[in-house]
């Protein structure tokens, strides 16, 4: 069984096959009915222990597109709350015999974990402060669509990178696509040692200047048990991404919800360099990708009825 | 204080055999060569000539070719007795101890409740009497319920028969607590023994602050909470000239401080453990809390070397095992929920013996000096070979491979940070305070 557990994991080559994927699922969403019957008669749970609102939805729909049967849970409200351990709940949902599970869960390798309890494909949805794949992914995605290449490009990583599994994933993404990575915050949300991924590391926005690229992260207020700035008031006014800081040429993203005027001032977000319409939308389709790189043709094909569209076939899978 | 005036065992028969041409190996009493050991009535009578001991209704051991060496002394162990009693008791802990070829281990007191009374303790000391396969000394904690607020009885508790005192798990917050449990030692005696962190410092961490806790996504616990901790209690203790020992070091700062109190006459003493001696917090990537989740955690191969150099030097007398167990649902779960400690007295000896001795890192008769030198700090008589000594013997058959936890294990938990190893070097025998308190199940004995 394969998984997505975390872009570490991958190569070059199987990033841009789930993007090629990708594009031809674009198409798929122009069409009046908007669904390949691939995954039919399949199960595809989602098992949400944090909140969110673009990765849930974003992968429900998607596997629906793929016509997926699907059985969201959410931790709260669910026997979670009663107690039950991650292990037995996988244990109970495994018993759907589900295609896949995507996992999202607040502490580092959950999603690994439930890969060594379940027969499923199992697909990292966030795990804590360590992983957000399909976020990279999508990332690069629409990146790509834009620039054509990553190859040699530079890309600021802006903000809140001690609480950000966003963070770490784009940065190893970004780099195994050939583009170079700052990160930049103030010393207290730039983990001790992340220069070891490869990246450069920056306290000031003096430079921004040369980055094609401006990645800027959330202030995770919520993963915060202290106070890592002074204020968020003198946060904004030093490492804020406004219209002054960004040249027109550049391009702005930020994987959302967005801290108006901390991170972001509402200008940024509304300018028109702003890619993070692109990113919800890229969501979806690669979200597709990913579930069919995983599933398609694993076991059971549904077969076509008449007058269907057949479904893209998998890279390295006779068609 | 021999092992049997200090500590408790069950009342056993005391052995009479002899092993025939062991490689007896005890560097501190000066002995190196092939001998037949002979133990009567649970002491060590003779070193004979090979081949030649006789005794009459001695069983005869055939040790050509394995190795005779003192048994170890751990002064870190979690027995989990009183409260938690499925992870591990006084007989289970014990039968591991024994597996691993000690003779004697000392019990922390952080159980559920602590053991804070001068009734704890003899309540604890009866058990070990009933059910210890070898010797435990029971540690009291510092302050009452580990609170870190109010001293425990610390003279009554010593009449009781506390070895030393340990809030061990957590550190003493409170410098002024700290300080009067150093004054109050002038009239109770006894050892205090530090786990060295600062709590501010260490916030949530579950491992190592560096480079892998930065690809992780993991909250670290830096080098710093440590030494800063042990910087402050060496200077306390060379302020009221009393005695302490420092648990676990992990880190090369802590080395640091711990080499430069010594030099400057500070009555301190420290352990560090085989995991930390072996393993860098590299193997954290694997997210695997089972074998890699512990306090101190796992630092860097700089701070492993650290370590190893302060092993040689005397810096560290000791290795300790800071055997921790738990149970599969506190491990069964995502690295940061999982319960802090690995198990670690089956497999001590082996382990340093496959990853620093074999190797060449460092000598053979080192290792066996330092596995018993926990013995000392808390003014317990070191296992020895000399004749005369009571019977406190590890054979090792240094040339056997095993898998660990293949054939299961002798503790009641399975958290072994060597799970899975092969190690090469395994203890066929071991004789506790006068008695045999293991031999390893397939190792066929004859009789004379």
């Amino acid at each position: 069984v394969k998984h997505l557990l975390a872009i570490e994991r991958l190569s070059r080559d199987e990033i841009e096959a789930i993007l090629d994927r990708a594009e031809s699922f674009a198409e798929v969403g122009r069409r009046d009915i908007k669904k390949v019957p691939t995954l039919r008669g399949r199960t595809v749970v989602t098992l949400f222990y944090e909140s969110s609102t673009r990765t849930s939805s974003s992968f429900e729909l998607a596997a629906k597109r793929l016509s997926a049967d699907l059985v969201a849970v959410k931790a709260a409200g669910s026997s979670v709350d009663k107690g039950e351990s991650l292990k037995d709940t996988v244990a109970t949902l495994s018993a759907y015999d589900p295609a896949a599970i995507v996992i999202r869960h607040p502490y580092a390798g959950a999603a690994q974990m439930v890969a060594d309890w379940t027969a499923a494909a199992v697909v990292n949805a966030g795990d804590g402060k360590h992983e957000h794949p399909s976020q990279a992914l999508l990332d690069v995605y629409t990146l790509r669509r834009r620039l054509g290449s990553l190859d040699g490009k530079r890309i600021w990583i802006v903000g809140d990178v001690l609480h950000s599994r966003v963070a770490r994933s784009n940065l190893i993404a970004f780099q195994r696509m050939g583009a170079e990575v700052t990160v930049c915050g103030p010393p207290t949300l730039i983990p001790r040692g992340i220069e070891e991924l490869g990246c450069e590391v920056s306290h000031s926005l003096e430079r921004l200047g040369e980055a094609e690229v401006v990645y800027a992260l959330r202030m995770q207020q919520e993963r915060m048990s202290e106070s890592f700035v002074p204020s968020l008031r003198e946060y904004a006014a030093t490492f804020q991404i406004d219209t002054r800081k960004l040249n027109p040429r550049q391009l702005l993203m930020h994987p959302g919800p967005v801290n108006r005027g901390v991170e972001l001032s509402g200008e940024a977000i509304d300018s028109p360099q702003s890619l993070i319409a692109d990113q919800v939308a890229a969501g979806l389709v690669v979200r597709m990708a990913i579930l069919y790189e995983l599933l398609a043709g694993t076991e059971r094909p549904a077969p076509l009825a008449e007058g269907e569209v057949s479904p893209p076939t998998p890279i390295g899978q006779p068609a | 204080m021999s092992l049997t005036e200090a500590l408790d065992i069950r009342p056993g028969e005391a052995a009479t055999l002899i092993l025939r041409r062991a490689t007896v190996l005890d560097p501190v009493a000066g002995i190196d060569g092939v001998h037949d050991v002979v133990v009567r009535d649970g002491e060590i009578a003779a070193l004979a000539a090979p081949g030649e001991a006789t005794l009459d209704g001695a069983e005869v051991i055939e040790a050509e070719g394995m190795h005779a060496f003192p048994a170890f002394f751990d002064p870190h162990v979690h027995l989990r007795t009183p409260g938690h009693e499925h992870k591990e008791d006084v007989e289970t802990g014990t039968r591991a101890a024994a597996a691993g070829g000690y003779c004697g281990i000392l019990a922390m007191a952080n159980t559920q409740p602590p053991v804070s009374t001068p009734a704890d303790v003899s309540a604890l000391r009866e058990q070990a009497r009933a059910g210890a396969s070898v010797a435990v000394g029971f540690l009291a904690t510092v302050t009452c319920d580990m609170r870190g607020e109010e001293l425990t009885e610390m003279v009554e508790l010593r009449e009781a028969g506390a070895l030393g005192f340990s809030d061990d798990g957590l550190p003493i917050v409170n410098a002024r607590v700290m300080l009067r449990a150093l004054q109050y030692q002038r009239l109770c005696g006894g050892t205090i023994a530090l786990h060295e962190e600062d709590p501010q410092l260490s916030g949530a961490g579950v491992m190592h602050e560096g480079p892998v806790s930065a690809a992780l996504g993991l909250s670290g616990i830096p080098s710093v909470s440590e030494s800063t901790m042990i910087a402050r209690d060496a200077a306390l203790a060379a302020y009221e000239g009393a005695r302490i020992h420092v648990q676990h070091l992990s880190a090369a700062e802590s080395v640091e401080v711990v080499r430069a109190a010594r030099a400057a006459g500070v009555k301190i003493s420290a352990e560090a453990s085989p995991h930390h001696l072996c393993l860098t917090d590299e193997e954290v990537r694997s997210l695997d809390p089972h074998r890699f989740k512990m306090n101190p955690p796992l630092r860097r191969e700089s701070d492993r070397q650290a370590l190893i150099a302060a092993l040689r030097d005397g810096t560290i007398e000791c290795v300790a095992t800071d055997h921790a167990p738990h149970q599969a649902e506190e491990k069964d779960v995502p690295f940061e929920q999982a319960a802090m400690g690995v198990t670690g007295l089956e497999t001590a000896f082996a382990a340093l013996h496959t990853e620093l001795v074999l190797p060449g890192t460092i000598g053979l008769g080192l290792l066996i000096e330092r596995m018993a030198g926990g013995a000392a700090p808390f003014d317990v008589e070191r296992p020895s070979l000399a004749p005369g000594a009571e019977a406190n013997v590890a054979l090792c058959d240094l040339g056997a491979r095993w898998t660990v936890g293949e054939e299961g294990y002798e503790s009641c938990s399975e958290n072994s940070w060597c799970a899975g190893k092969a190690l090469t070097g395994r203890v066929m025998v071991t004789v506790a305070a006068g008695q045999v308190a293991f031999r390893l199940r397939s190792f066929s004995l004859g009789v004379a």
